[in-house]
């Protein structure tokens, strides 16, 4: 119910919005939880493995019950928020989760009638047989009924920015601690950055009507204060949740910037931070425990401190009559706030034997029941709490129960920078220790237990009197444990009797003990619950708090969005497109394209309505009979310069370059140190200390930077510049047997005749009034030319030559299949990564009498140089022309022998050959040169396969195309 | 993420270096014994604590260097230029 006056709430601007389906009204300053407590609701949810019913129980994050799904439609729904977290907008719809049909009746809440049979574990012991059954029954029902909340149906709609920020103070928690540490830190100059998790600034002060600060109202500091820090320059951060600490000072943290609008897609809807800081103070307060008593969980049960602000920042009643248990001294200030606002409180039943202070004495002033020494042994009501019974024999009946066990620094963050926690006997709380970076824990998260201890020097507070007390773990009911429950985890519907039973089972870790009983886990963290189930494990084991320690707390703090740390990096922007300067044309001559790595690389040119495998023997006919054109562009590009560049290559490459011709090319052959084939490519001598060295389209990146590295690290005396040229160059594949006859009147200052410039020669000339450098080399085993001009000229050469007239142009499995039929590899597809030169058949590019090179003294292993037992590459025939084998497919010798057969090799490469008429393979074999001539079996999932080892060269073996 | 101090640049984020393994593993002559070049290939220390290794500043200068790093803090002790000697 909603107070006449009083909270931080705009009464003048009501709020409509929907849960489940029902309209209600709050206020502009209320969040979901508030306004819902404002309309009576305090059913709002079914736990996790029970199906109880559950209220709201918290003001803020620690709130383990109220999550819900929020969002108008599919596009903007986000599953799994805290009601006490989310600011009520106009228009808000929120539906709860966990519950079929409806919260009131819900049918997965027969489980909570069979709890018995469902302890920690159940879901480990119970469904081991039959084995059978797991996968069609068990995992399926399980799946339906695991996970809370679900995830949207649509693709999300909003947009998500994403910026770094560095400061030499970053203060994370603006309660009075965080603003004091803030104040400090911009009077003492420098960049001052101050984030929290809330809309308003101000902590704990925001229901603050108690104290007094140097003399004012604690809600007038306040505002004097942020006023100053605005004053001061500092960078202030509302709706923004520290999450994460990352090495080195750098803080994660996720700003809402306009989900509290509730008017999606007017802008970015919230952005991820990425804020390197020169000191990090935490300031991130403390959170109130639960207290573990049986049937704590029913709706109306909430925590007191929570409730006292609930009344006092958002002027809502919780309820009519309450009952208090409680062994810390805030519960009296929440008993005496609500008492003031109407609210009969029945008993404060104090677990204490003696509570004294100023909070209880006030309390007993005002005439409020106390009953120390007492605790709550059992509650009454079903989707309401309506009673409770005390260890007195007393039944009081109530429409809520107040609790507080005391609070819990929120060391969360403190603890992810890897700072050391320290357990502090005298309060029975984790603090932080020992830091790990420049970080600093400030207020209530360093435990100080008073307003005056967390503002610190240089301010007084006045009328508010110190509280203490606490307790950590189940309190003693002297009830049959077997019949109760008393929940620790509340989100995980965990009790202090599974904890026991995970003791009895012999677990001993905290870190075992939770994901045993999965207390701590899911949304929450286990905010409430991580400290009381460390009670109940230290009294179980009889071992002290700080000898079990804590488990790791890790990021992030609270639920975060993914497409927060996806941000800009969503569709198009996923993954950068590279582009040939050709793409262009394929694109409008209707070319399919395909990835290879991020490239965009035609495959091939269909006409009409041609399917691949047409266009595929069309083009390779064209290509053979007459003359293709074909774009080379991603071919990976090094120029490599200087006077001890041949030197260089001659220990990176197998091959010898000492003796190469400018004006001559050469195939290179890399290895990796462990003998391995890294990549290959065409390497061309421009000049006595220029090499214009290719790659393959993937491995350009790799090579330059291994280049780099040896260059570097290994031979820092050798006088080599390397330059990445992948980009600067269009490559225009000219090939078949016309292609000298289409190319040469578009050539100037060249003699490109077979004499004068024969197959693996290159020179500087002008191609089609163009720079060019003019390659003569093939990849498709016919006469061919490779025009390398720049980039930004490529269509233009593209076009010209396409003009001569009588070029075909190809895509990537035209080239496939051209180079297949040659027997040429491509590295990665016949290698991987075990394979040598030898291998593959390329021995004949080793030179021999070099005395070092990159994988030499790998390759002189007697393991590599053993050639008896090692996969080579061969041909491969079918004995029916018109079957095309799968590639991975494996070449076995009996096709009866038993399963796991004896495996031979591995189909690497296989096509339809047009100009042959049948299908082709390459595979490598198990000493498969010694093999030529012999017949294997492929097993494939529906016939086995006759086939025949050949040479890998299957078209013009006496390469008497190529030099012509 | 890792804040490095390229010995050239100065301090940049973790996503403009790439990582290079061990330092001062020398590579082993051509004349190594099989277990010698195993060593070399293969074997590493793995230290927890101090452990020397190589950073490439790939997205700035592009200069390979080492540093110290204690790899159960993530803090830098230093990082110097490659061919120098480990402080």
């Amino acid at each position: 119910m909603r107070l006449a006056s009083g909270g931080r709430v705009d009464r003048a601007k009501p709020l409509s919005f929907v849960f489940d389906g029902k309209r209600y009204t709050g206020f502009q300053g209320d969040t979901v939880a508030s306004a819902l407590l404002a309309n009576g609701v305090h059913l709002v949810g079914r736990s996790f493995k029970y199906h109880r019913p559950r209220g709201i129980m918290a003001a803020g994050a620690g709130e383990p019950n109220a999550l819900f799904g929020i969002g108008r439609d599919e596009a903007h729904y986000t599953p799994n928020l805290t009601a006490s977290q989310v600011m009520l907008y106009d228009g808000l719809v929120a539906e709860s989760q966990n519950r079929s049909p409806s919260l009131e009746r819900d049918t997965g809440s027969l489980i909570d009638r069979l709890w018995r049979f469902f302890p920690a574990g159940f879901y480990y012991k119970t469904f081991m047989w039959p084995r059978k059954a797991w996968t069609k029954l068990f995992e399926p029902r399980i799946r339906e009924m695991a996970g809370l909340g679900r995830a949207p149906k649509a693709p999300d709609a909003a947009r998500y920015g994403q910026i770094y920020a560095h400061c030499e103070t970053l203060v994370i928690g603006a309660g009075p601690a965080g603003i004091a540490a803030a104040l400090r830190a911009a009077a003492a100059g420098g960049r001052v950055i101050l984030c929290d998790e809330q809309a308003e600034f101000g902590g704990s002060l925001l229901a603050e009507n108690v104290a007094k600060i140097d003399g004012l109202p604690a809600s007038d500091w306040l505002a004097l204060s942020v006023a100053e820090l605005q004053r001061l320059n500092v960078k202030m951060l509302p709706r923004s949740v520290a999450f994460g600490y990352f090495p080195h000072n750098m803080v994660g943290i996720a700003q809402d910037l306009t989900d509290y609008l509730g008017e999606p897609d007017t802008g970015i809807r919230g952005r991820l931070w990425q804020v390197r800081a020169g000191e990090v103070v935490v300031a991130t307060g403390a959170l109130e425990r639960p207290m573990v008593f049986p049937d704590n969980d029913r709706p109306g049960i909430m925590l007191a401190d929570s409730a006292r602000v609930f009344v006092e920042r958002y002027g809502v009643k919780p309820g009519t009559r309450a009952v208090v248990f409680t062994a810390h001294d805030e519960a009296y200030r929440a008993a005496l706030a609500l008492h003031e606002a109407g609210v009969e409180i029945a008993v404060i039943a104090d677990l204490r034997e003696a509570p004294a202070g100023g909070w209880v004495d006030k309390a007993r002033a005002a005439g409020l029941l106390v009953r120390p020494g007492t605790v709550v042994t059992e509650t009454s009501g079903h989707l309401r709490v309506t009673g409770v019974t005390l260890s007195t024999g007393e039944v009081v009946s109530c429409d809520l129960v107040l609790m507080s066990g005391g609070f819990t620094p929120s060391v969360h963050l403190f603890s992810q920078s890897r700072g050391k926690l320290k357990f502090d006997e005298a309060l029975q709380i984790f603090v932080p220790g020992e830091p790990a970076e420049a970080t600093r824990a400030v207020g209530a998260a360093a435990g100080a237990q008073t307003l005056a201890a967390a503002l610190g020097e240089g301010y007084t507070v006045a009328d508010l009197p110190d509280s203490g007390g606490g307790f950590l773990g189940a309190v003693p009911h002297g009830r049959d444990p077997a019949t109760v429950r008393a929940f620790v985890d509340f989100q995980n519907d965990v009790t202090a009797k599974d904890l026991k039973l995970a003791m009895l089972e012999g677990f001993r870790s905290i870190e075992h003990v939770k994901r045993y009983t999965t207390t701590g886990m899911a949304t929450d963290q286990g905010k409430t619950s991580n400290m009381n189930a460390l009670g109940i494990v230290s009294e179980a084991l009889g071992v002290p708090i700080p000898a079990i320690g804590t488990t790791t707390f890790r990021m992030p703090y609270t639920p975060i969005p993914f497409g927060l740390f996806a941000g800009y990096a969503r569709g198009e922007l996923f993954d950068p497109v590279r582009e040939t300067p050709i793409h262009s044309w394929a694109k409008e001559r209707g070319a399919v394209f395909e990835d290879v790595g991020q490239w965009k690389r035609a495959r091939y040119f269909p006409n009409g309505d041609e399917d691949m495998n047409a266009a595929v023997t069309r083009e390779c006919k064209a290509v053979r009979a007459g003359c293709g054109i074909f774009d080379a562009s991603t071919l990976g590009k090094i120029e490599i310069v200087g006077p001890d560049a041949a030197e260089f290559l001659n220990r990176m490459y197998v091959n010898t370059w000492t003796k190469l011709k400018p004006g001559k090319l050469r195939y290179g052959v890399l290895l990796r140190e462990d003998g391995f084939v890294l990549d290959d490519g065409v390497v061309g001598r421009m000049a006595e200390d220029r090499f214009h060295v290719t790659t393959t389209t993937g491995g350009a990146p790799r090579v330059l930077a291994m280049m780099e590295d040896y260059l570097q690290t290994e031979w820092p005396e050798l006088k080599v510049w390397l330059t990445s040229t992948t980009e600067q160059w269009a490559v225009i594949a000219v090939q078949g047997p016309k292609a000298r006859e289409i190319l040469q009147h578009l050539v100037e200052g060249a003699d490109i005749s077979n004499a004068a410039f024969p197959h693996m020669s290159v020179a500087e000339c002008k191609v089609a009034g163009v720079p060019a450098r003019l390659f003569r080399v093939s990849f498709t085993g016919e006469l061919g030319f490779e025009v390398n001009v720049p980039a930004d000229h490529g269509r233009a050469v593209w076009e010209a030559i396409f003009a001569s007239g009588g070029t075909t142009p190809y895509g990537t499995e035209t080239m496939h299949v051209l180079r297949a039929e040659k027997g040429y590899i491509i590295v990665g597809q016949e290698t991987d990564g075990t394979a040598t030169p030898d291998d593959v058949g390329l021995s004949w590019a080793i030179g021999k009498t070099k005395p070092d090179y990159v994988g030499k003294r790998a390759l002189a292993r007697a393991s590599m140089a053993a050639q008896d037992d090692r996969k080579q590459l061969v041909g491969v025939l079918t004995e029916d022309p018109g079957i095309v084998l799968e590639e991975g497919a494996h070449l076995v010798a009996d096709p009866n022998q038993p399963v796991p057969m004896k495996m031979l090799g591995h189909i690497t490469s296989s096509y339809w050959s047009g100009t042959l008429d049948r299908s082709i393979a390459l595979a490598m074999v198990r000493k498969g040169r010694s093999r030529i001539g012999e017949s294997f079996t492929v097993p494939l999932p529906d016939r086995n396969v006759k086939v025949t080892l050949t040479e890998p060269v299957f078209f013009d073996p006496e390469g008497v195309r190529i030099n012509a | 993420m890792l804040l490095i101090d390229c010995p050239y640049c100065g301090k940049r984020p973790e996503i403009e270096f790439s990582y290079g393994g061990e330092a001062h593993i020398a590579r082993a002559p051509k004349d190594a014994t099989d277990k010698e070049w195993t060593a070399f290939l293969y074997q590493r220390g793995n230290a927890r604590g101090e452990h020397a290794e190589r950073w490439r500043h790939v997205r700035g200068c592009g200069k390979f260097f080492n540093a110290v790093r204690n790899t159960v803090t993530d803090h830098f002790l230093t990082t110097y230029k490659a061919g120098e000697k480990r402080p």
